[in-house]
């Protein structure tokens, strides 16, 4: 079962999704994620799932409750706008603490934007996205073959804390075929107590629901669950970390962007540059030991982002801004070029603050 | 070793199919492969244009911003894209549909008249594998094997009568001499 076929980032992440047992799936088409409903479309009705497109992202986030509520995997998936759209009921799943799987794919904002890939979305999806006090477990792959085990990963990390977790990926990854191999190991589904999937008169009614007007309740539910956070932080944020050890300069970015960083670094290094990455694989958590570590060793930070600049505050939050942390950034759905990045390095090699 | 394609041309010209078959033959041959397509609004009558690298390692990066091999299928795309190519790397033009030459000299430059040569040979939707024949013999890559395995990866199940004539315009064009 390990041969490599050759799969769009989309495809990849509906057939992890069949894989962890998501027999659920409800959207509304949007580019550049439309694959991902077109697969579950062709697939759920042969497997016994469901496949809905909803009228509206609204009303397909509030069907993801639904099936989260009766205790079943379920995901839905867009892009940039309609993640927004969505927004309340991702709240909603927090404040229920329901274990729901969201894929976005994103494309360039604000407003309707464009269609081409960004990263723009890294504050709403690290910080929440949605209104009060909560956190998603947000993942972000780089490459098809992670397209797939993070989604996997997605829905155990989903049940384990009971939490939404998201795939923030870009139009690219979505877009690009590379060989995956869909050999995944998948962990057995959690039981789930809590559900509401009928009492068979053998228990107490199970209620879910974000609604709680006591103030003194909703203080104690938002402490408790921001325990359950610590424990998240903890123990679940990964990274990947590329030639850093003797690096002056540590090169951070995540998604497509660390790709292009990569082969701008294996250029520097030819160079005889001083230069690595940290790769985070998790935003939330956010891996912070990678740059503690290196904090007090490299001279500097280069954060390489499509988008304004935003995981850039990570890291000078993560390092504690002890050394500078520079940008190198193109929005608007264009990715930097190689020599772009690989000209930053080099600026920033030969000592100039930019 | 890494090459890096560039494919362009009209929506409709089977560009992203001819990437997606010479992806699988590098797969099939125990290469690293990525494939990008253009997406949204381009596909629709414009251009369409598909990235695809090949590599004995892990593909750094998908996105072809300096491609080794430009294969242009109409004007447009050779306008956009001709002053991209890596010096010393390579140009094949459809001839048919691209009357002028190319106007750099540090490129090799190849020109096959492969819609004329579909037309006439009556598989006027194959100009694309045409091309994409000339390009694998340039570089001593047609292998009769391995083009068909991967074509039986690109073509489905639906048209299996197709593969021989893919295959018949891979030698077309991989015959054709200037």
């Amino acid at each position: 079962m390990s041969e490599k076929v050759l799969m769009k980032g989309n495809e990849a992440i509906a057939e992890a999704a069949i894989i962890a047992g998501c027999r659920h799936y409800f959207g509304y088409p949007i580019t550049p994620q439309t694959e991902i409903a077109a697969y579950m479309a062709k697939k759920m009705p042969k497997i016994g799932g469901t496949f809905l497109q909803a009228e509206s992202e609204i009303a397909a986030i509030n069907m993801v409750y639904g099936v989260s509520s009766a205790g079943k995997r379920v995901m839905t998936s867009s892009s940039s706008p309609g993640i927004s759209l969505k927004g309340e009921g991702i709240s909603y799943l927090a404040g229920a603490d329901l274990p729901a799987f969201i894929v976005n794919v994103q494309r360039g904002g604000p407003g309707l934007g464009g269609i081409q890939p960004s990263q723009s979305d890294y504050f709403q999806s690290t910080r929440g996205g949605g209104h009060g006090d909560y956190h998603m477990i947000v993942l972000a792959p780089a490459s098809v073959q992670e397209m797939a085990e993070l989604t996997v990963k997605g829905f155990d990390l989903a049940d384990k804390y009971r939490m939404t977790a998201m795939i923030l990926a870009d139009g690219t990854l979505g877009q690009m075929m590379e060989p995956v191999s869909l050999d995944i190991k998948v962990s057995p589904e959690p039981e789930k107590p809590w559900a509401t999937n009928g009492t068979k008169m053998q228990r107490e009614h199970n209620i879910v629901n974000s609604l709680s007007l006591v103030p003194d309740e909703l203080e104690q539910l938002n402490i408790e669950r921001f325990k359950k956070y610590a424990v998240v932080e903890q123990n679940e944020a990964m990274y990947e970390e590329y030639k850093c050890d003797d690096a002056e300069i540590v090169v951070t970015a995540f998604g497509i962007a660390a790709r292009v960083a990569m082969h701008a670094i294996d250029r520097a290094r030819e160079e005889g540059i001083k230069v690595g990455l940290i790769r985070p694989i998790t935003l939330w958590p956010f891996p912070k030991a990678p740059f503690e570590k290196y904090a007090d060793k490299a001279k500097c930070f280069l954060s390489v982002e499509l988008s304004m600049g935003q995981m850039i505050e990570d890291v000078k939050l993560a390092t504690k801004c002890k050394k500078p942390v520079y940008l190198c950034n193109r929005v608007g759905g264009i990715i930097p070029t190689p020599d772009e990045v690989l000209d930053f390095i080099r600026k920033l090699n030969q000592g100039g603050a930019l | 070793m890494e090459k890096q394609y560039l494919f362009s041309g009209f929506g409709g010209q089977g560009i992203l199919f001819a990437g997606k078959f010479l992806a699988y033959k590098g797969l099939i041959e125990g290469n690293e492969v990525s494939w990008l397509p253009s997406y949204g609004p381009e596909m629709r009558g414009g251009t369409a244009s598909c990235s695809v690298v090949i590599s004995d390692k892990a593909v750094a990066s998908p996105i072809v911003a300096k491609p080794d091999v430009l294969i242009a299928m109409n004007l447009p795309s050779l306008d956009r894209f001709e002053n991209s190519v890596r010096s010393g790397g390579y140009i094949f033009a459809d001839s048919s549909l691209i009357e002028r030459k190319v106007k750099r000299d540090d490129v090799n430059v190849y020109y096959v008249p492969a819609t004329k040569l579909a037309s006439d040979n009556g598989i006027p939707t194959l100009a694309n594998m045409i091309l994409m024949g000339k390009v694998l013999s340039v570089f001593g890559e047609f292998d009769d094997q391995n083009a068909t395995s991967a074509l039986k990866k690109v073509v489905s199940a639906k048209h299996a009568d197709m593969l021989d004539v893919n295959l018949g315009a891979l030698k077309i064009g991989a015959d054709y001499k200037d």
